[in-house]
């Protein structure tokens, strides 16, 4: 193996990405574009829910209740109505997600018997969406309760009996406000890692094959490792660079809180990137032409890292033969690391498990990839 | 023109080699041997096996039977080995079209390890050979057929190797391009380089040392061009110009003495046993058919000519083989 002529190799590569419009596409915009594409786009957040709601009743407990869905940041109050028919329309028209309706008797209930209900119609078309919805509804409900009780018991002249005296306080961890975009940002970096990387090489070789430039390659003294070093040397610090300015707009544009190292998150970035640049290489090296090549990359890098990484669905919740499956995916690893590196600053050693993992992906696609490129034209 | 020989042994042996590809016989045991500063053509049409014998001596293919030896060192086992020792230049053209001339070089020096004040020496001597001075920094796409050609065989000969292949170098090349390429290819020859150098253009033949004549994969003729025109026909060629050919071509075809005739353009060759006689008979019978216009004339065949009576021979004997 001659450094010259990895250099030559390097070189020539770098200038032709250059100067191809293509490829210069996928290093620099594709990055940038599926950072704020996917970052602004995947939202798992149920903020501002529509919702209508229907006052029968028009007492002061009966406004003081809807205040309360007035003024939390969950839901939003579009519309106000006075009878069924027009509620029924809200929510057939999709104007709101929830209707909110207070029956006549909510006070004279509630001073009677000491409970009383309320309803609630929820649009349920998005089964996700409806469960978020139906849960903020009902703790607002329950929150404006517990304060009733309170009020009660002060009023009847009581020491407060403490309407809760055993109350569940949660504390969330290592995504304190239950922003989804810190879960999924991270993850989003993965996915534009595989996309470019692999995107970048499967062009590299089937490019030498369409434009009839391998014939004279091959009949040249270079040696396949040579080829292979060469092509991906640039590859890999583009990748690097697209990595650096992903994770950077992760911190400083999106605001995912960053905790671990940087060197933790650098080296396993490389792993990453010699796993995927290894696959796209393989690829192209097996198909011929830049098209096919490039297809074959999206197939097998973009799907099972959008569905089967964890970086919006997460695993635990698969089957079990789904899961057995997500083993095999590449950017499961790296979603994992990222995710430990950025919300709970794992290092190196925590992560040996994943970073083991990754490292054999990277060994084998590495070994693969360097037998797969044979000097014959057959 | 003299054949230099070396010391006898030769650059290029190709022995027996066969290739197929499923059940078509694309090169069918070609045997020959080239000899250092010799230029050896392969002659031939489309699809006759030229390129594949040359990717086969190039180690590019993996020939089904026989055996190739390219500097001394034996393609199938070593295709490595070989490669240090040879340029090649492809059928289709095969620089890199969105690199410059001088990125092109420099690659090409890279990987054949040329550093240096040599590499910037033979760039130099590359960009000169190939008349590109003052477009060094041009895109080799936006180059006219000549200049690429040039091109690519200054890319080849940077390592300056012993042995050169080159499949079609001046196909789709004006003629004063073609005719300042085989300078070029001359000039190595002189200082002991071996060219196997593929055409279909019949008049470059003439630029060879020797000439291999090859059709449907098989090794029809081999020898320098003169050695062919003289033993190919076997008899004499004459030129007939007449304004009704074809009155003439009945009225001579099988006529005793007459071998073959075949129209060339718009006269006809005629292939005799005898020269003088068939200039004496010939005429009286053309008269006699009230071609009296006709007129004989004694002409050297060119290759073209040996081409074609070879061929047609060749493949009256393959098909009763």
């Amino acid at each position: 193996m001659r450094l010259g002529r990895i250099r030559a190799m390097a070189v020539k590569e770098m200038l032709q990405v250059w100067r191809d419009p293509r490829s210069l596409m996928i290093a620099l915009l594709m990055p940038v574009m599926q950072m704020a594409l996917l970052g602004y786009g995947v939202n798992l957040d149920a903020k501002h829910i529509p919702v209508c709601t229907f006052d029968r009743e028009g007492s002061q407990f009966s406004e003081a209740l809807l205040k309360r869905f007035k003024s939390t940041a969950y839901f939003a109050v579009v519309e106000t109505v006075d009878n069924y028919r027009a509620l029924t329309a809200a929510v057939d028209g999709g104007d709101c997600r929830i209707a909110i309706v207070v029956p006549p008797d909510f006070s004279k209930r509630l001073s009677d018997s000491g409970a009383s209900s309320v309803q609630a119609i929820i649009d349920a078309t998005d089964d996700n969406s409806a469960n978020l919805a139906l849960g903020y509804a009902q703790s607002v409900v329950s929150g404006f309760s517990a304060d009733i009780a309170v009020q009660r018991a002060g009023m009847q002249g009581q020491w407060m009996a403490a309407p809760a005296a055993l109350s569940l306080e949660s504390r969330v961890w290592f995504n304190e406000d239950l922003v989804s975009r810190n879960f999924i940002i991270p993850g989003v970096v993965a996915m534009v890692m595989a996309l470019v990387g692999s995107q970048l090489t499967s062009l590299t070789i089937s490019r030498e094959w369409e434009r009839g430039t391998m014939e004279l390659l091959v009949s040249t003294p270079v040696t396949p490792m040579e080829v292979m070093l060469g092509k991906l040397l640039p590859y890999f610090a583009i990748g690097f660079f697209d990595a650096a300015l992903c994770l950077a707009f992760a911190v400083f544009w999106f605001d995912v809180p960053f905790r671990g190292t940087v060197f933790t998150l650098f080296f396993t970035t490389a792993l990453f990137l010699i796993v995927v640049l290894g696959l796209g290489y393989l690829i192209s090296v097996t198909v011929r032409s830049q098209v096919g090549a490039s297809q074959i990359a999206l197939l097998v890098t973009m799907l099972p890292t959008a569905l089967l990484s964890g970086y919006t669905f997460p695993i635990d919740q698969m089957p079990a033969l789904i899961r057995a499956v997500t083993y095999l995916v590449h950017a499961r690893y790296y979603v994992t690391i990222l995710k430990a590196v950025f919300l709970k600053g794992e290092g190196v050693v925590e992560l040996a498990e994943p970073i083991l993992a990754m490292t054999i992906y990277a060994a084998l696609v590495a070994v693969l990839a360097a037998r797969a490129f044979r000097k014959r034209l057959e | 023109m003299t054949v230099v020989q070396g010391n006898g042994q030769a650059s290029i042996v190709a022995d027996g080699l066969v290739k197929r590809f499923g059940p078509f016989t694309a090169v069918d045991h070609v045997s020959f041997s080239i000899g250092r500063g010799e230029i050896v053509g392969f002659i031939g049409p489309n699809g006759a096996g030229k390129s594949t014998t040359i990717r086969i001596l190039c180690g590019l293919l993996r020939p089904t039977e026989g055996r190739a030896v390219v500097a001394g060192i034996d393609v199938a086992r070593n295709p490595e080995g070989v490669r240090q020792h040879i340029g090649y230049m492809s059928q289709k053209f095969s620089l890199y079209g969105d690199l410059t001339v001088m990125e092109n070089l420099r690659f090409f020096g890279g990987i054949y390890r040329v550093e240096g004040a040599l590499l910037d020496e033979r760039m130099r001597f590359a960009i000169d050979m190939a008349g590109l001075s003052g477009r060094e920094d041009a895109l080799v796409s936006t180059l006219a057929g000549g200049w690429k050609q040039r091109l690519a065989l200054g890319c080849a000969i940077l390592h300056r190797p012993p042995i050169l292949f080159l499949d079609e170098p001046t196909s789709g090349v004006d003629p004063e391009s073609r005719r300042r390429f085989w300078e070029l290819i001359h000039s190595l020859a002189a200082d002991g380089v071996s060219v196997l150098v593929s055409t279909h253009y019949m008049d470059e033949a003439e630029y060879c040392n020797r000439v291999a004549l090859i059709n449907q994969g098989r090794l029809v003729a081999m020898g320098s061009p003169s050695e062919l025109k003289q033993r190919g026909l076997g008899g004499d060629l004459l030129l007939l110009e007449c304004d009704t050919l074809g009155a003439a071509l009945a009225a001579i075809e099988g006529t005793s003495g007459v071998r073959d005739v075949a129209v060339f353009g718009n006269t006809l060759h005629v292939l005799v046993d005898n020269g003088d006689i068939a200039q004496r008979d010939l005429p009286r019978r053309l008269a006699a058919k009230g071609l009296a216009d006709a007129r004989l004339s004694t002409i050297t065949p060119t290759l073209e000519d040996i081409f074609v009576e070879l061929v047609a021979n060749s493949t009256i004997a393959g098909v009763a083989s």
